[in-house]
């Protein structure tokens, strides 16, 4: 007979065959029998949060900067319902994370114990899959199952819900089976005729566009070398979602920028007037569509995705091809130099026509704005963040709005992996405890949280699990004092009444910084900006960066809601001069 | 034009609606249910009807009946969303006008009258299979199999005949022939 282990001792040495060095948590009465087995276990590290919703984003900014599965560990009731905003956040931009809860022991479930909540209930709709573990024999099988289901096909978050009783149960282990199949839900099953057609496209476009998403970020480092040498081999012009920069150098020529509500000129209208695009690994998300009716009307499509619910769910396409990103490229480049097909050159006539449109949309240089010398406007600051940063190997994470969008527009990003922002939930006070995460996996690298003044203080707490871990990250906010997002779309469209967008009785951010036992760096006018971003960058602790931006300025350019990607609005330089020549008007 | 305020698109043109029946294998686990009825209630798609029981023992396997409507894009979201839930199996999906597919519904009809209205309601059931499962001098329980609009228009003449209670399944589906459902 083999040897029996305790269900806390199982969970454990899951972990460990699974090759767990960190988790994330929070104890509590639930989960106590694992937490007392976690000094037996020296290869997994825990990282104590302050919250549980700090856990999962910190797992999430861990995950997505390393490629492997965050780990949380939470107990019944508020452990797990603090957890939910993470679990549905990873399941939006497809994240992997294991999230272990413990629940109340089995003969309670039910009853309305104390701490007792429908965990498995609750987190349904927002895990890949979950467990609620009734039977201790179950537990070995469940935990290697949660990783398998977590990190294949489209990765998403699972949650394993473990009663009391059953972690002091006592069962036999065994190692998860190197190879199993999991009833066909992992997708990979393209082949070469699809291949073909896509190349047959491909060499008949006069007007192609890759876009590229998250997608190419999950499907692991190599999708994006992969990525880069098929976009040299075709010449062809590539976007990026949100999700998916870094995928290709941001500051390449063939690289337009980033697409959508907040993108480039030139992306999206060489999104709206191409005859080929290539979506690889993207969803069609709204933000990126803009009015679906008149998104891309003059195009082939193509959609390649691991998820083949993601095809033809918003957009219809004329070609799809499931599988994983990676092994998707890597076919249509081999059959591109095997059949000595270089539609570079083949092409090049048509395609330069294309490329001379695309140079005009990039003469708009939507990006630009209108700098000062006496405020410091805040695509200024991510820019010049940039340039201090950019020698280095620098992770960014963001919160969510305007800043979001600014540190998306002039933060380039040349590798995947280093860019972690909360896209599909646009969670703010993601970042703060991202940073955690990417800090944790990383422990040598400059890791930057571009938050805003009020996104940050939805996590603040976890600066305090910086202090206590020695992780030096960076939080470099760009205060505004408002709610700079909705102000924007309240000035926009609600007739600037600015209803509850204002950030009233801030924190003093310095001394809170001081507060925590961090370093705390004021800015206030551009002239002193370079020499505290460089102050900042060489403190080796964690550092608040307060730094104080111009309070009106808006995110340009954008796409009106219900517009289609050829109207966009631009920035204020643009408004002016169409002002004059009375073109722009209708825009706004 | 209004100009929108919303920081969403307008709903497009809806396209034309189809009714749908699916078949869905699924391990029978506790919380499967939940599972695949969540997934249509969480997207917004619409149950019509719905029957589940355990077909396979040994297997563990359970076989889900749903009858839906949607567009045509609506439908294969549905199909593929269902593949991704890890206890299911396999998933069927047909439209409601196939010939080659059955697609029976049962109910049970509680008459309370005289002799002469029950042998009237039994002589209005009498084209969908009927079955008498209980009888007493002043009431009798039907039986009927039958499709969702024969036991509508049925439930609606024996109204006047005395039908004090009706009981009904949703629908389930089968192939004709010897060929199975892939």
């Amino acid at each position: 007979m083999g040897k029996l282990y305790s269900g806390a001792e199982i969970v454990f040495k899951s972990l460990e065959d699974q090759k767990v060095e960190f988790i994330f948590g929070y104890p509590g009465g639930a989960v106590l029998p694992i937490y007392d087995e976690l000094k037996n276990h020296p290869s997994i590290k825990h990282i104590l949060v302050r919250h549980e919703q700090g856990a999962g984003h910190a797992a999430e900014g861990y995950a997505r900067s390393s490629g492997k599965p965050g780990v949380v560990l939470v107990t019944s009731g508020p452990g797990a319902t603090n957890v939910v905003t993470a679990l549905t956040d990873a399941y939006m931009d497809s994240v992997p994370l294991v999230c272990i809860s413990g629940q109340v022991p089995t003969h309670l479930i039910g009853t309305d114990a104390f701490q007792e909540c429908d965990t498995t209930g609750i987190t349904r709709p927002c895990t890949k899959h979950n467990w609620l573990v009734k039977d201790i024999n179950d537990l070995p099988r469940i935990m290697h199952e949660a990783f398998e289901v977590a990190t294949t096909g489209r990765p998403g978050p699972v949650l394993v819900d473990i009663p009391k009783d059953v972690q002091f149960a006592k069962a036999k282990y065994f190692k998860p089976k190197k190879e199993k199949k999991l009833n066909g839900k992992v997708q990979n099953k393209f082949n070469q005729k699809e291949i073909d057609q896509l190349i047959d496209l491909m060499s008949k476009a006069s007007k192609p566009v890759f876009y590229t998403g998250g997608g190419v970020i999950n499907s692991g480092p190599k999708a994006s070398e992969l990525l880069r040498e098929l976009v040299s081999l075709t010449g062809f012009p590539i976007t990026s979602t949100l999700q998916g920069l870094g995928a290709y150098p941001g500051d390449d020529n063939q690289f337009l920028g980033m697409l959508g509500m907040h993108g480039t000129y030139e992306a999206n209208n060489a999104m709206h007037d191409c005859d080929l695009l290539i979506n690889i690994g993207a969803r069609f998300d709204d933000r990126i569509t803009g009015k679906i009716d008149e998104f891309s009307p003059k195009s082939k499509k193509v959609h390649i995705d691991i998820d083949p619910s993601s095809i033809n769910k918003i957009i219809k396409v004329d070609l799809s091809i499931v599988g994983d990103v990676a092994e998707v490229i890597s076919a249509t480049s081999k059959t591109l130099k095997k059949k000595n097909l270089n539609i570079e050159k083949s092409n090049k006539q048509k395609i330069s026509k294309w490329w001379q449109q695309i140079q005009k949309w990039r003469t708009k240089q939507s990006l630009n704005f209108i700098n000062s010398n006496t405020i410091i406007k805040p695509q200024h600051a991510v820019q010049r963040l940039y340039e201090l940063t950019k020698d280095q190997d620098t992770y960014i994470t963001t919160e969510v709005g305007q800043h979001q969008m600014w540190a998306a527009q002039h933060y380039k990003f040349n590798k995947p992996n280093r860019w972690m922002t909360s896209g599909g939930l646009g969670t703010m006070g993601y970042g703060l405890p991202a940073a955690v995460g990417v800090q944790v996996a990383h422990p040598k690298k400059l890791v930057i949280d571009i938050a805003g003044e009020a996104s940050i203080l939805m996590t603040m707490q976890e600066i305090s699990t910086a202090i206590q871990y020695n992780l030096p990250i960076k939080i470099f906010i760009l205060n505004n004092q408002y709610m700079g997002m909705v102000r924007q779309w309240q000035e926009l469209l609600h007739e600037k009444n600015y209803s509850e967008s204002y950030s009233e009785a801030l924190p003093d951010f310095v001394k809170l910084a001081e507060a925590y036992g961090c370093v705390g760096i004021r800015a206030k006018s551009p002239n002193e900006l370079d020499g505290k971003i460089e102050e900042m960058i060489n403190i080796d602790k964690p550092v608040i960066f307060d730094c104080h931006v111009d309070q009106d300025e808006n995110c340009f350019p954008m796409i009106p809601s219900g517009k289609p990607h050829n109207q966009m609005l631009l920035g204020p330089k643009d408004q002016e001069e169409n002002k004059i020549t009375g073109k722009g008007k209708a825009l706004v | 034009m209004v100009k929108s305020k919303s920081a969403y698109s307008t709903p497009s043109k809806l396209g034309k609606l189809d009714t749908h029946i699916f078949v869905i294998w699924v391990d029978n686990e506790a919380g499967v249910l939940a599972r695949v009825v969540g997934l249509f209630s969480g997207r917004g798609y619409n149950i019509e009807s719905l029957a589940v029981a355990e077909v396979d023992h040994k297997k563990n396997l359970s076989r889900v009946t749903i009858v839906t409507t949607g567009t045509p894009q609506v439908i294969e979201q549905i199909t593929l969303q269902l593949k991704k839930l890890v206890p299911v199996h396999k998933v069927a999906n047909f439209k409601k006008e196939d010939k080659k597919v059955i697609f029976k519904e049962m109910a049970l009809l509680k008459i309370a009258g005289n002799q002469g209205k029950i042998k009237k309601a039994l002589n209005a059931c009498k084209k969908y299979n009927p079955v008498i499962l209980d009888e007493t001098k002043k009431s009798a329980v039907i039986q009927i199999t039958a499709l969702r609009r024969e036991i509508d228009s049925v439930t609606k003449n024996l109204k006047p005949l005395g039908l004090v209670s009706t009981s009904r399944t949703g629908a389930v589906a089968m192939t004709r022939g010897a060929e199975i459902f892939n």
